[in-house]
């Protein structure tokens, strides 16, 4: 950690590092002023630094400048996208240069038969399956926020999303990245063809938060449409008999394309929120789709129902068209906007255990936010045993914050004690990072340390975040907490 | 071939202790891929095999690196699965060398089935890699840096492999229509080949669709794909295995979607970006910074 006090102790003053940028980009793609910095100093965590300025490139050129010129000044820099992020991972260092890739928009090409495009890492999600739509493709992952979410930030954090039970997460659909790594050289990691030489570059950096580069050009892999769809929503009086019936369908060699679970708490919300008829009396919904050929479907929507007759099922509701599939795909996406009508704020949770442990984790979720005297929701991919604990609360009562982290950590070891893992989809950012020895011994960290420093000897790539500190070093980054944030 | 989790513990570190922390170490499994690099002085080890845990209703599997491939999927058929391996081998030896079978289009790279493994360092310790559930992005993905790292970052001791639904219904497929005619008009197909003459396709699925859709493709019924010529495998873009239109039909099968191309003749020489080649050199510096972890085995032969 001495690096990282000597380089701050080199920081150079604000106007020469601003002035250097400025020479190096247009003006107005350098911005130091208060609004910006405010704005840019928290992503969609509880978390906030405080950036020394933010740079929008507008090309790989661009984002090469940009890491020079930190090289140069021995400055921290975040590469940056939506900002949707939940773990704190756009969160800036103290001092650090934010990269935004948001104006970095264009779709480069598109291979519908091979089933390949290249883009550029500020290009929305939804986005870019909504333009491609007409090609009988689509880019899988698909996070709740795909809406406002980048296929950058998507790389960075290895993203998932409802649909990611039977097609995989982000890596599964990268084929090769186009990167500006830490010391500003350029590069193409991975490849278009199926078995690049060497080591898997492009599977490390995917996932790895901002702190192995920046991705400046992304060829992803895309899914053809399915054929046929039927999404399905069944309710249970008991939350454990709908918890159970997601390990029988996958037992039973089904993989759907998606298993959500929403409790009570939130069926209420939602239903209030968009009217779409949902089970409101009952404990907790399964949202289940199923795609591919039509005999397929058929099959196994009626081996669904076999099961879920067989864990006391109440409604089995099947969407009759699109516009009542969307209706209910509406409720589980717009879940989290509709919990402001229970309480002003709220933390959002992501942790993954065995599917097998669905029913007693959430017993012990439900058992803390109590101990806790702490409104929880439930809302999540069942499928993967995603969990997505959501505590709603007044931010403005005193000590509650207090008792939300402590939840949140509860759960967290809850999780990790079932067999599970501290991240499904969120990442580990600030947030976990310094939960990570809950999964990891000092042998294993130090591995992961490893192939960090060998992207980024210097260590200003996305500092601090992911990996915790080694006991006793005491001088990292100063992120402070926001009052004020969306989350919190 | 079952072994119960304190076996395996046990078995992976006596298998960390022949490792050891001093001399050149090569890890061997069946030789079916070929083989351990081997020379004079360098020990040989192997690592544990035998099945841990089946746990369908996870999709997920325990094994030791040294189970032989086929022994994984004789175990998974039982409870209606399998995994996107190649077959024959061991599961370590698979993932290492890291190349995936011809049902890749629909299954799959092998690169992403490995969830967690113990691998051996070069400082003979046993490092966790990834976690247990399919769903995971704690920390740096250091599983997908091992699948094709051909043993010169660390030896695979155990891994948490994800599985599949074993098809119930499939069949294979033939026609003489061109290959991307017939890869636009299936839905999903498994696998489609193509030796510049004939077209193969496999399909799985409920046995209704699956006639169907052949017949919409213009597909007749065939006993299974061609075989595969061994002498070189070629890597390349999917859209670019159009070059093959110039090659004599029969000297080669190519993955089309995927761009293997199974050949007769030498691959095109590859050439590695040099900031590639750099970043290759810092990564086994850091992992093996004496070089004993397969001495010799070029991971990037552009470089």
């Amino acid at each position: 950690m001495r690096l990282t006090t000597r380089r701050r102790s080199r920081v150079a003053p604000e106007s020469t590092l601003v002035e250097a940028l400025r020479q190096r980009l247009r003006p107005d793609q350098v911005r130091s002023g208060a609004t910006e910095l405010h704005l840019y100093r928290h992503d969609a965590s509880n978390l906030a630094g405080r950036a020394e300025v933010v740079c929008f490139a507008e090309s790989a050129d661009d984002v090469r400048a940009v890491v020079e010129v930190a090289n140069e000044h021995g400055v921290p820099f975040v590469p940056r996208g939506s900002g949707t992020g939940l773990a704190g991972g756009a969160v800036p260092p103290d001092g650090a240069i934010v990269i935004s890739t948001t104006k970095m928009d264009r779709i480069i090409s598109v291979d519908p038969l091979n089933r390949v495009a290249w883009v550029e890492p500020g290009v929305l999600n939804l986005d870019l399956s909504t333009r491609i739509a007409h090609l009988g493709v689509h880019f899988a992952p698909d996070p709740s926020s795909q809406q406002t979410c980048s296929i950058g930030g998507n790389v960075a954090n290895n993203s998932g999303g409802p649909h990611c039970l039977a097609d995989g997460v982000t890596s599964a659909h990268v084929l090769a990245v186009e990167a500006v790594l830490a010391d500003g050289s350029v590069t193409v990691l991975g490849g278009v063809d199926p078995e690049p030489d060497g080591y898997d570059l492009r599977g490390a950096f995917v996932g790895s938060e901002g702190m192995f580069g920046v991705a400046t050009k992304v060829c992803v892999k895309l899914t053809e449409n399915p054929v046929d769809v039927a999404t399905m929503l069944l309710d249970f009086g008991d939350v454990a008999d709908g918890a159970q019936l997601v390990s029988d369908i996958i037992a039973a060699g089904i993989v759907p394309a998606a298993v959500e679970m929403m409790d009570q708490l939130c069926l209420r919300a939602v239903e209030a929120f968009i009217h779409a008829g949902l089970p409101v009396d009952q404990a907790a919904a399964l949202l289940i789709e199923v795609t591919g050929l039509p005999h397929d479907v058929a099959a196994q929507v009626a081996e669904i129902r076999r099961l879920a007759v067989a864990r006391s099922v109440g409604g089995v509701r099947v969407a009759a068209d699109d516009e009542e599939r969307a209706l209910l795909w509406k409720g589980r996406k717009s879940a989290f906007g509709a919990i402001a009508n229970i309480k002003p704020n709220y933390y959002l949770h992501d942790t993954v255990v065995p599917r097998h442990r669905l029913p007693d984790v959430l017993e012990q979720v439900y058992e803390i936010a109590e101990r806790h005297e702490l409104l929880v929701l439930n809302v999540f991919h069942a499928g993967d045993g995603n969990l997505h604990p959501l505590l709603v609360y007044d931010a403005t009562e005193p000590g509650v914050t207090e008792r939300v982290h402590a939840a949140g950590h509860e759960i967290v070891r809850a999780s990790v004690a079932a067999g599970g893992v501290l991240s499904g989809e969120h990442g580990i950012g600030l947030e976990k990072r310094d939960l990570m020895p809950l999964m990891f011994s000092d042998v294993d960290l130090a591995a992961q340390a490893a192939l960090r420093r060998a992207f980024d000897p210097a260590g200003l790539a996305n500092p601090d975040k992911v990996l915790p500190s080694p006991a006793g070093c005491g001088d990292r980054h100063t992120v402070a907490s926001a009052a004020d944030g969306v989350w919190v | 071939m079952g072994l119960n989790g304190d076996e395996l513990d046990e078995q992976l570190r006596l298998f960390a202790h022949e490792v050891g922390d001093v001399d050149p170490v090569t890890v061997m499994g069946l030789g079916s891929r070929g083989g351990a690099p081997g020379g004079p002085g360098v020990r040989t080890v192997r690592a544990p095999a035998g099945i841990g845990w089946v746990q369908p209703a996870e999709m997920t599997i325990r094994c030791g690196a040294g189970t032989p491939v086929d022994d994984v999927d004789d175990v998974l058929a039982e409870h209606g699965q399998c995994i996107a391996f190649p077959p024959g081998g061991t599961i370590g030896g698979a993932l290492a060398v890291g190349r995936s079978g011809v049902r890749r289009l629909g299954w799959g790279p092998i690169r992403d089935t490995l969830l967690q493994t113990r691998y051996v360092s070069a400082a003979g310790d046993l490092v966790k890699a990834g976690g247990p559930t399919v769903k995971n992005v704690s920390g740096f993905d250091l599983c997908r840096l091992l699948v094709g790292s051909h043993g010169t970052l660390g030896f695979l001791g155990d891994v948490i492999l994800r599985t599949r639904p074993r098809p119930v219904n499939q069949q294979w497929f033939r026609s003489d229509r061109d290959p991307w005619a017939v890869l636009g008009d299936l839905y999903r197909p498994t696998s489609v080949l193509w030796d510049g003459a004939t077209t193969w396709a496999l399909l799985d699925g409920h046995p209704a669709d699956v006639v169907e859709r052949a017949a919409s493709a213009g597909m007749e019924p065939t006993d299974g794909p061609p075989a595969l010529p061994e002498a070189a495998r070629w890597s390349l873009p999917a859209a670019e295995l159009a070059v093959l239109r110039d090659h004599e039909p029969g000297t080669f099968v190519a993955e089309i979607g995927v761009g293997i191309v199974h050949h007769t003749g030498p691959a095109p020489t590859r050439v590695a970006d040099a900031t590639v080649v750099d970043l290759h050199d810092r990564i086994k510096a850091e992992f093996d910074p004496t070089g004993r972890l397969n001495p010799g085995v070029a991971v990037l032969p552009g470089a």
